[in-house]
């Protein structure tokens, strides 16, 4: 029996190396090949950059608010995509009134510090209202349960917003200041990605700073290590939970403004696919650590935003930017398979689950 | 919440369903209902603190003291509706919430202005607010009776397409037609009648019932295997009747029923035995689909031109296979990380086969044409009514299957598994091939969902294989209850069956399924139909209060019209 299960397991084994080998090969061959052909000039390299960090700081944000759940919970907020997507739908209502009154192109600066404080406030509003409704009452039951209601929420928010304010798209505002392309040393970099890729490492140094270097932050840290000792150290556990829920929710927010300024437009059913790269971005970094949701997200934008062109296109296959999600959940899976821990993350997939 | 119903759209959606033509529809009786679950929740909450065993003490100032509170509460919602109609009036609303119409003010008015209409809807909210306190009151007998009196007018109501169409041959149906339904929907005497028959029915239960039970119960072990048989005899005969007396409405909706079945009970293995949460199912019903159309195509497609029942096996071969492959990459994933996973493998399926890259083989977004219909016999199973035998058979063949496994060897390491992984692990249960068999069976019998799928619609597209379907699925089995098989029955009906009849509830399809897994999950986990082992475990020491299918399923209606209100 003992050899017979060593046999199969060697075997699968063999199946996931082979997996892996796929993989290997299909990237060095295509990147090879799509060099040689040389069919993208150096600034279209730049530009697939710069829109892949742009990405991945949207990505990252969001990949926050899973992290730090995961962290204190050990449960995945499935309906975090819809908190993303609640506060970039909601602002809508404050950004098309602003627009239409020239305020958003007469102050820039002031304009989208308005925009991004609405849009924090609304997602955070949102995720703590998901947990006290949906979570709270859930915390000590089998693991399947608030997975489960997580989804169900994630589906209520979407279809909420749906019937509220219509299936449409609604189109956001432009601003005229954050058209067109600063000239950096013969660099050509897009305004809005610029900005939109400052802006997530602002709030990324911002959220930092509120996990490590406060006394609110310590208990959070407290709580994710250890649920019990941190309550008879005389945390209050619940309020710490809302408080992650909270934060999450801000960063959220956050990512769904910097997402409505580069796509311009947005839908009820937006938060899913951000939603699920998110969670990917933090798998990638290694679920519950900080720094490796922010380098997770980077990371997975970069990669999705080159990879068609990189991997693929040298392979002769049309259109391989219709693959770009393909590429995201292969590494998802790869990630699962081969190192659950992440880049950064020291805690097994396998341990707490 | 009453606010929330009317501006999410479900009011007005609904205003047309007509409970009684002409007088009231179903979307008015949201809001009413809203505020009689309101007062009856009130009382409940307040009276539960009081000792006496009914919940709320004899003396009369008690009573009038929670009457007048679960007054006060429904007029609390009808001041929440009333601030919407004056804020509607002054603002237009419209421009945010698209719900906001002309036809929703007049509708919350009554068809009166602002003011009388305002009073009007107060003063109805207050009364059900009222009545919601009454019926916490009134003894347990009694409230069923009511309640279950205009249940069954709500279920005329919604259902009265259906029945219309039932009672459509002369005769005495079409008698019976004349006698509930007016030209709009149905009539007062129709109402009434079916009312006053099921009080007369549950008040003839309620006296008679244990009486019965305890006669059944009393019958020797050979009468009571015959009364099961004929029960079973009954039920078999009515599933094959159901085409034929119902139309090929009726017969296409018990399709995607039994497609659902089908699907159901290969999620069933994964998720109810198993406990492995699979958010990727959808790929196994795809990957079924595409086979048969590959297989069987006389479009270009095509590659074999075998017939229907020799691609089949095929179908279902396959998708076991592709269960199995699923199932090697996530098996070191564990709990939260495998619904992702598969999430991610469903997805990767629905991508590659949408896309360009595969298009000459899979047809890309075109899909596959010209999957001719199977042939039984020189019989075309062509047209709903027949596929539905297709479906029966298949859905009977699975579920036989399904049920057979459940207390074999391999369905209790599968709820070894489920329990403690690493405690099976411990006993000697090969997880690896455990695991795998699991995948590769729900795949299986995903698989031949999605061959019936194929030759129903007679070709394929990627664009029918989205999330949703997994979800949908998911919804269902957990409706019912995971790892109950009778549960897979319940929630398809439910579920599938109950939004093709009602055709307002397709936008809201989602929003519901939503609220549903929400509360399943908050109220009552183990599922409406549940198998013995969830409900030990998620009730412990709590008496066993499940009664049969129907009041499970009449609970659960109720259960519903909660969540939506609530």
């Amino acid at each position: 029996m003992q050899r017979r299960l060593i046999g199969r397991l060697s075997l699968i084994d063999l199946f996931l190396w082979a997996f892996r080998a796929v993989v290997v090969v299909i990237v060095v061959v295509g990147t090879v090949a799509t060099l040689r052909a040389g069919r993208y000039s150096g600034a279209q390299w730049i530009d697939f950059v710069e829109f892949g960090l742009a990405q991945g700081g949207v990505y990252a944000l969001i990949a926050l608010g899973y992290t730090m759940v995961y962290g204190v919970l050990n449960m995945i907020n499935f309906a975090h995509g819809e908190v993303f997507m609640g506060g970039a739908f909601l602002t809508y209502y404050v950004a098309a009134p602003l627009g239409a009154a020239g305020f958003l192109n007469r102050y820039v600066l002031a304009g989208l510090l308005v925009l991004l404080l609405v849009s924090m406030a609304t997602s955070m509003g949102i995720a703590v209202l998901v947990e006290r409704v949906a979570y709270r009452p859930l915390r000590r039951a089998p693991r399947l349960v608030p997975l489960i209601t997580a989804i169900g929420a994630s589906f209520f928010l979407q279809y909420t917003f749906r019937g509220l304010f219509g299936s449409g798209v609604q189109a956001y505002p432009e601003f005229e200041a954050l058209k067109g392309d600063w000239v950096l040393g013969g660099l050509h970099i897009h305004r809005t990605q610029a900005i939109v890729l400052a802006a997530a490492v602002v709030m990324m140094f911002v959220l930092y700073a509120v996990v490590f270097r406060t006394k609110t932050g310590k208990a959070m840290r407290a709580v994710s290590e250890d649920r019990d000792a941190a309550a008879l150290m005389g945390i209050n556990v619940d309020a710490i939970i809302v408080f992650t829920f909270a934060l999450g929710g801000a960063m959220a927010g956050a990512a769904g403004i910097l997402y409505a300024l580069v796509y311009k437009q947005v839908y009820f059913f937006m938060g899913f696919v951000p939603g699920i790269k998110a969670f990917t971005a933090a798998v990638l970094g290694g679920i519950g650590n900080i720094p490796g949701a922010m380098l997770g997200g980077l990371f997975l934008g970069l990669v999705e935003s080159i990879g068609p062109a990189l991997f693929l296109d040298g392979l002769g296959i049309p259109a391989p930017y219709q693959l770009r999600d393909v590429i995201a959940f292969t590494m998802l899976l790869i990630m699962l398979i081969f190192r659950p821990q992440g880049i950064l993350g020291e805690r097994l997939a396998t341990k707490k689950a | 919440m009453a606010v929330y119903l009317c501006l999410v759209g479900l009011v007005e959606t609904f205003r047309l369903r007509w409970i009684i033509a002409n007088v009231i529809g179903l979307g008015q009786m949201m809001l009413l209902i809203t505020a009689i679950v309101a007062g009856f929740v009130y009382a409940r909450r307040v009276g539960g603190r009081t000792p006496a065993a009914t919940g709320v003490s004899h003396d009369a100032p008690e009573r009038v003291r929670v009457m007048l509170g679960g007054a006060a509460v429904g007029l609390l919602v009808g001041a929440a509706l009333v601030v919407l109609l004056v804020v509607g009036s002054r603002v237009a609303l419209r421009l945010m919430f698209v719900n906001a119409s002309p036809t929703l003010y007049s509708l919350l008015t009554f068809g009166y202005d602002l003011g009388p209409g305002s009073a009007l809807l107060l003063l109805v909210e207050g009364v059900c607010g009222l009545v919601g306190t009454l019926l916490f009151l009134v003894p347990s007998g009694l409230r069923r009776t009511v309640l279950g009196g205009l249940v069954a007018v709500l279920i005329l109501s919604v259902f009265q397409d259906l029945l219309q169409l039932l009672l459509q041959s002369p005769g005495p149906p079409q008698a019976v037609r004349g006698l509930l339904f007016g030209v709009d929907g149905p009539s007062w005497s129709g109402a009434a009648l079916v009312c006053v028959v099921t009080w007369a029915l549950l008040a003839a239960w309620t006296r008679e019932g244990d009486h019965v039970r305890a006669r059944l119960a009393g019958l020797p072990p050979a009468g009571r295997r015959g009364f099961r048989a004929g029960v079973l005899a009954v039920g078999i005969v009515a599933l094959l009747l159901i085409p034929i007396a119902g139309g090929p409405f009726v017969a296409q909706v018990m399709v995607l029923v039994g497609l659902y079945t089908l699907m159901g009970l290969g999620l069933n293995l994964e998720v109810g035995f198993a406990g492995l949460l699979d958010l990727g199912f959808v790929a196994f019903f795809a990957i079924g689909a595409y086979t048969v159309a590959l297989l069987t195509s006389r479009g270009e497609q095509g590659i074999a031109h075998w017939s229907f029942w020799a691609a089949v096996p095929a179908a279902v071969v396959v998708s076991l296979l592709a269960g199995v492959l699923f199932g090697i990459p996530v098996l070191r994933v564990r709990g939260d990380y495998l619904a992702i996973a598969t999430l991610g493998l469903g997805e990767i399926v629905r991508i590659m086969v949408l896309s360009d890259a595969l298009r000459p083989w899979l047809g890309g977004s075109f899909g596959i044409l010209a999957i001719p219909r199977p042939v039984f016999f020189g019989l075309t199973l062509g047209g709903p009514q027949q596929l539905y035998y297709l479906t029966l058979v298949a859905s009977a063949l699975v579920a036989y299957i399904a049920w057979r496994l459940q207390d074999s060897r391999l369905g209790r390491a599968w709820m070894a598994i489920r329990e403690d992984e690493d405690v099976a692990q411990a006993i000697g249960i090969d997880l690896v091939s455990t695991k795998l068999l699991s995948y590769g069976l729900g795949g299986a019998m995903g698989g031949m969902g999605g061959a019936i799928f194929a030759v129903m619609l007679g070709s394929v597209f990627p664009h029918s294989f989205n999330l949703q379907i997994s979800i949908n699925v998911l919804v269902l089995i957990i409706l019912g209850g995971m790892g109950s098989l009778w549960g897979v029955v319940v929630g398809a009906l439910a579920l599938v069956g109950l939004p093709e009849l009602l055709r307002e509830f397709g936008e809201y399809r989602f929003l519901i399924y939503g609220a549903v897994l929400v509360a399943m999950m908050l109220y009552r986990p183990e599922g409406l139909v549940p198998a013995a082992a969830q409900k030990r475990e998620l009730h412990e020491g709590t008496a066993d209060e499940a009664g049969t299918g129907t009041i499970a399923v009449a609970a659960g209606n109720v259960g519903a019209a909660e969540g939506r209100g609530g």
